[in-house]
């Protein structure tokens, strides 16, 4: 398999993404980059479904915005909103995330080994076969699905603190469902949201999916799927229904 | 000479065609408009003065009411108002009496400010998704606080804080009597802002029996009069307001007439039934500011300290000193009063020349205090003439802490505003004591309008918060940034301290 | 949007400003080019009793005896002269950058307790609301703040940043939106000891520019950044707050965790609020303030700037972007974000 290393480093991310693009245009399948510190844009727009980069360093914001298809591998942290309005694909962060993670996500999967920070998962949306999912291993600061229109979003709470401990979480919401390990503390709930134990139906479906988060990361999954969880999803499709009155 | 009939002000029709000859119109009108003549409904349109009610409660829309049917030879100085306010003084020789308010054609300075949106450079707030904060504390304010911090051990508050009314809203209902108003109109006030977290005030007719169990929501008034003020109703208030003036009426004191002093309202007042209630100009214990503040300190005296203290004055060109001299009073909060508020009865000449607009009052009252630094020692209340929830916002931006509102109140409970208040005979049952009248409201009913008016207005209010980047009320609040003058003239401009639009 | 970094020794051991300006350049995408800035602590030892004015110039024949005049009238002038400035390519160079070490007579304000800082604060408000081609942009002891409009890298080699060693830097890389790029706007803004640098935009400026002016500030900089630094000092030297407590100010808890909270925690933080409400700053920020023991850095209450902070021995770094830490040291441990409103402080050991 043909396979493409590039050091990236004081690369701007325009020619960065050139190479990345031409080497996937020439049916590279593999891609590493090293000493990435702060390109922007990393597979943005980037499509082909064989592809896998790994990015080794802290790549900058928007990361796999637009992606349609390849794998982004990140050994260290993201930063702003990696998976924006990304429609195909998987990114898997061997560390943290910063805000606005998976911003009006499509589809794919976007998984955080460690915390995002604040409103992961804001406006996520599904449209028939496309479905985007972001699990987080460790906790989510504040507004956690706010405005989530559809898809689905796990928090683990593998680290030290606790998954949920902010609020406003699924603020808004009015499609898909946020799954937390253990209760949730109703103070952190969102407007227009309610919450319930999760079914055996919903359970079976969450399985494999955090099976495949723990594979990714190399963690024992044994524990996470005998764990509780707690299901946020929206009381209406319709939060904006009653606000109105006409002139 | 006489001077003869003058040309109706409104021409009542009643479409046969549609008209099922039920007499509603005759039981709902209290102007005497409508009277059975055998089988027909006549009508004698003189007597109208559009207070709909008919109209409102007619079960066909067979009713028709036009304004203005017939008209004087028109001309721009000599107005028809001019014209009739002649013959009736030339008629009977006395001040000309009307309700509402002020009702010349002023420009609306609301109408000429325009507030402001994000755009990129930082972003709006969903209200319905993010905190939006318009918690408000009316109130004196620290200027600075004293803040123990040891390690290990909990901080400490050492600046002991005055008391505060905490509001949920900016929008409280100001003082409307019982005896300008109904009890029913006043108990379903009460109820409303009791259910929201809002307060309203009592007016300085006492407060009935009935009120008690909303007293916490309530704040008392001691005017010149003292009607109904005795240490019991001091008590009972969650805050006691001082009015010197009103908007409507500033510099002059008021009456209410022996004949709305039914039992009810003598006895909340504490004054002989029938006798009239005569408010005087000036309180006679405050002939200077330094008076103002003995009364101040002797209210709080009698409440042990634990209530706030209003001052209310009419906006009046000197408004900005006359605050700073409040403020410097003991006062806790100025409510400025707007010569667009409203009033039961008023003489017309005050009621339409005297006072300033509210929004000038506001912003030179604040930028007044600013510049003498004790904003903090008194929150300012704007009330006469906030009639939607866009003139909140601008009051506030200009500085305002908070707004009274009380004709829109009014209009909430089926008002409109016909301005004959002071005729006592009310058919909404609204500015009346007529049993017959008052029965019409549904305290209950009347309760949920109110309640769902400012409601609304506090939705809307979010919304352009949200939408200015705000989520706290008091980045709003004093932020002339956010507002723009459109075609108001440069002189005004720097009162408001307001830019230009396009600037 | 805009790039901010700050970093402090907490054992005073000196940075050159090279690395700043690389780690400043990292986020060039932050900016627009229309100006940048650094402010160093602890570089003029030599003079560190006296207070640094760094002022611009817009003609030196014009406009600089007025000032001479106008110090000596206030105190003496100890040592003056001009900024050490590199010509480069992409700077303009509109103002020329003059340092003076000032001693102020405290005589002359017998009623302060603060003579020396009221003299000087009084000097600046005076100064820069005049507009007569001076400008003082930084006032504090031991340090200086060295800005134009410019890129990152060329402010820096401007000033060579690199000839300066500070314990405590703070860094920004302006986008304007206010006002066009000049050199006044660009940040650090200082005013005596303090020096903040801000991304994002205080929606609540005009309320909090009012509240400050009622306290005898002047705002003359045209840019909402500029009330932070006075905001800080007010709270925090006039008013004795902690930097803690300032922070809580700016960027308080909702009421709706206030009123969770036991009741004496509570009454502490409503006090705040009701006595601080003017203060509070409303709209998207992340903000670095400093003084010469340390450094702070918070963000608005709903967290919509970006901000981390990471650890390295002694150091504290603090910065829109982990890259930019990182590109001053690779090392850098602990990377943390702060919550919403919530202050990361950094304080020399000593």
């Amino acid at each position: 398999m043909s396979t493409l290393t590039i050091d990236t480093k004081d690369i701007h991310y325009t020619p960065l993404n050139q190479q990345i693009r031409k080497a996937v245009a020439e049916g590279v399948k593999e891609i590493t980059l090293n000493n990435v510190l702060g390109q922007r844009f990393i597979g943005d727009g980037l499509r082909g479904d064989d592809v896998t980069i790994t990015v080794n360093g802290v790549p900058g914001g928007d990361l796999a915005m637009f992606m349609s298809g390849p794998t982004i591998i990140v050994h260290g942290n993201a930063d702003h909103a990696p998976g924006n309005t990304m429609d195909k694909g998987k990114v898997i962060i061997h560390g943290s995330a910063g805000d606005a993670v998976a911003h009006s996500m499509r589809g794919g999967r976007v998984y955080v080994r460690d915390n995002i920070g604040y409103r992961g998962g804001i406006h996520m949306k599904k449209y028939r076969e496309k479905r985007p999912i972001l699990v987080v291993g460790g906790s989510a600061r504040a507004f956690l699905g706010e405005s989530m229109a559809g898809g689905l979003i796990i928090v683990l709470g593998l680290g030290d603190t606790k998954p949920i401990s902010e609020q406003g979480v699924g603020s808004g919401i009015h499609g898909g469902e946020i799954f937390v390990r253990g209760p949730v503390d109703k103070l952190y709930l969102g407007n227009g949201t309610k919450q319930a134990p999760v079914t055996e139906d919903e359970r079976a479906m969450i399985r494999l999916i955090i099976e495949d988060f723990a594979r990714s990361f190399g963690i024992d999954a044994t524990p996470l799927l005998a764990a509780d969880y707690t299901r946020i999803a929206a009381i209406s499709a319709r939060p904006f229904a009653s606000k109105y009155t006409l002139e | 000479m006489s001077i003869g009939s003058t040309p109706l002000k409104f021409r009542v029709t009643i479409d046969p065609d549609r008209c099922m000859n039920c007499g509603r119109c005759i039981e709902n009108c209290s102007y005497g408009v409508y009277r059975r003549e055998a089988d027909s409904i006549r009508i004698n349109s003189r007597s109208c003065v559009a207070c709909h009610r008919c109209l409102a409660f007619c079960p066909r829309d067979a009713i028709e009411i036009e304004e203005k049917p017939g008209d004087y030879r028109s001309h721009p100085v000599w107005t028809r108002e001019i014209r009739e306010a002649v013959f009736n003084q030339a008629k009977t020789g006395k001040i000309i009496s009307g309700g509402m308010g002020n009702a010349l054609p002023y420009p609306i300075i609301f109408d000429r400010l325009v507030l402001d949106a994000c755009q990129v450079t930082n972003p709006s707030i969903d209200p319905l998704r993010e905190p939006m904060e318009l918690r408000t504390y009316i109130g004196k304010k620290p200027s600075s606080l004293s803040i123990r911090e040891r390690p290990g051990m909990d901080t400490e508050l050492l600046t002991k804080l005055s008391s505060n009314l905490q509001i949920e809203t900016p929008i409280m209902i100001g003082h409307m009597s019982y005896g300008a108003i109904s009890l029913p109109a006043q108990q379903a006030m009460a109820r409303a802002v009791h259910r929201i977290g809002t307060f309203m005030g009592t007016g300085e007719g006492g407060l009935h029996q009935s009120l008690y169990p909303y007293q916490k929501n309530m704040i008392v008034q001691v005017a010149s009069g003292r009607f109904g003020v005795d240490i019991d109703y001091l008590e009972r208030g969650a805050a006691i307001e001082i009015k010197i003036g009103q908007g409507a009426k500033p510099g002059i004191g008021g009456h209410l007439p022996g004949e709305k002093v039914c039992a009810d309202v003598a006895c909340t007042r504490m004054i002989p039934e029938g006798s009239d209630a005569i408010s005087p100009a000036p309180h006679h214990d405050i002939y200077s500011i330094e008076d103002l503040k003995q009364l101040v300190h002797g209210l709080k005296e009698a409440t042990e300290w634990k209530k706030p203290v209003f001052v209310k004055i009419a906006a009046v060109h000197n408004s900005a000193a006359i605050a700073a001299g409040i403020a410097r009073s003991g006062a806790d909060a100025v409510v400025i009063d707007g010569f667009r508020g409203g009033t039961g009865s008023a003489p017309v000449v005050f009621r339409d020349h005297v006072g300033i607009p509210i929004e000038a009052a506001i912003a030179s009252v604040d930028a007044k205090l600013r510049q003498q630094g004790i904003r903090h020692k008194v929150s300012i209340i704007a009330s006469g003439g906030i009639r939607q929830s866009a003139d909140v916002a601008k009051i506030i931006c200009l500085g305002a802490d908070a707004v009274y509102i009380g004709t829109s109140a009014l209009v909430a409970m089926g008002c409109r505003v016909c301005g004959t208040c002071n005729r006592g005979v009310c058919a909404w049952g609204i500015a009346t004591q007529k049993p017959e009248l008052t029965k019409r409201l549904d305290p209950e009913a009347n309760a949920v309008q109110v309640e769902n008016l400012i409601h609304g207005w506090t939705l809307e209010l979010a919304e352009l918060m949200g939408a200015a980047g705000i989520n706290s009320i008091e980045s709003l609040r004093g932020n002339r940034d956010r507002l723009r003058g459109y075609m108001l003239d440069e002189g005004l401009l720097n009162v408001l301290d307001v830019k230009t639009v396009g600037a | 949007m805009c790039g901010i970094i700050g970093v402090i020794d907490r054992n005073r051991q000196l940075m050159d400003g090279g690395k700043i300006r690389d780690s400043l350049a990292m986020m060039d995408e932050r900016g627009s080019g229309e100006g940048a800035g650094y402010v160093a602590y602890g570089i003029y030892p030599d003079y560190k009793d006296y207070y640094a004015l760094h002022v611009f110039f817009d003609n030196i024949r014009e406009n600089k005896a007025p000032l001479d005049n106008l110090l000596e009238k206030w105190g003496t002038i100890v040592h003056d002269e001009q900024i050490k400035t590199y010509e480069q390519p992409n700077i303009r160079k509109v103002h020329t950058p003059w340092r003076y070490f000032f001693r102020p007579d405290r005589s002359l304000m017998p009623k302060s307790t603060t003579p020396d800082e009221d003299i000087v604060t009084h000097l600046v408000m005076k100064v820069n609301a005049e507009k007569n081609g001076a400008l003082i942009f930084s006032s504090g002891k031991n340090l200086g703040v060295f800005k134009a409009a410019g890129w990152p890298e060329d402010v820096a080699n401007f000033y060579r940043i690199e000839d300066y060693k500070g314990y405590l830097w703070l860094a920004h890389n302006r986008y304007p939106t206010n006002t066009s790029g000049w050199w006044g706007g660009a940040h650090p803004f200082n005013l005596l000891n303090w020096s903040v640098v801000h991304n994002g935009e205080i929606t609540s400026y005009g309320t909090n520019r009012k509240y400050i002016e009622s306290y005898g500030y002047k705002c003359t900089m045209y840019t909402d950044t500029e009330v932070v630094a006075y905001l800080v000092d007010l709270l925090v030297r006039k008013h004795g707050l902690s930097e803690e407590m300032a922070v809580r100010a700016l960027a308080p808890p909702f009421w709706a965790e206030i009123d969770r909270m036991p009741p004496k925690k509570q009454e502490l933080n409503r006090a705040i609020r009701l006595t601080y409400g003017p203060a509070l700053m409303n709209g998207p920020f992340a903000i670095c303030v400093a003084n010469e023991n340390s450094l702070v850095g918070f963000t608005d209450r709903i967290k919509l700037r970006p901000l981390v902070s990471g650890e390295s021995g002694d150091r504290l770094f603090i910065s829109s972007e982990e890259s930019a830490i990182r590109r001053i040291d690779p090392d850098v441990e602990n990377i943390t974000m702060p919550k919403a409103g919530e202050p990361v402080i950094g304080r020399l050991y000593s």
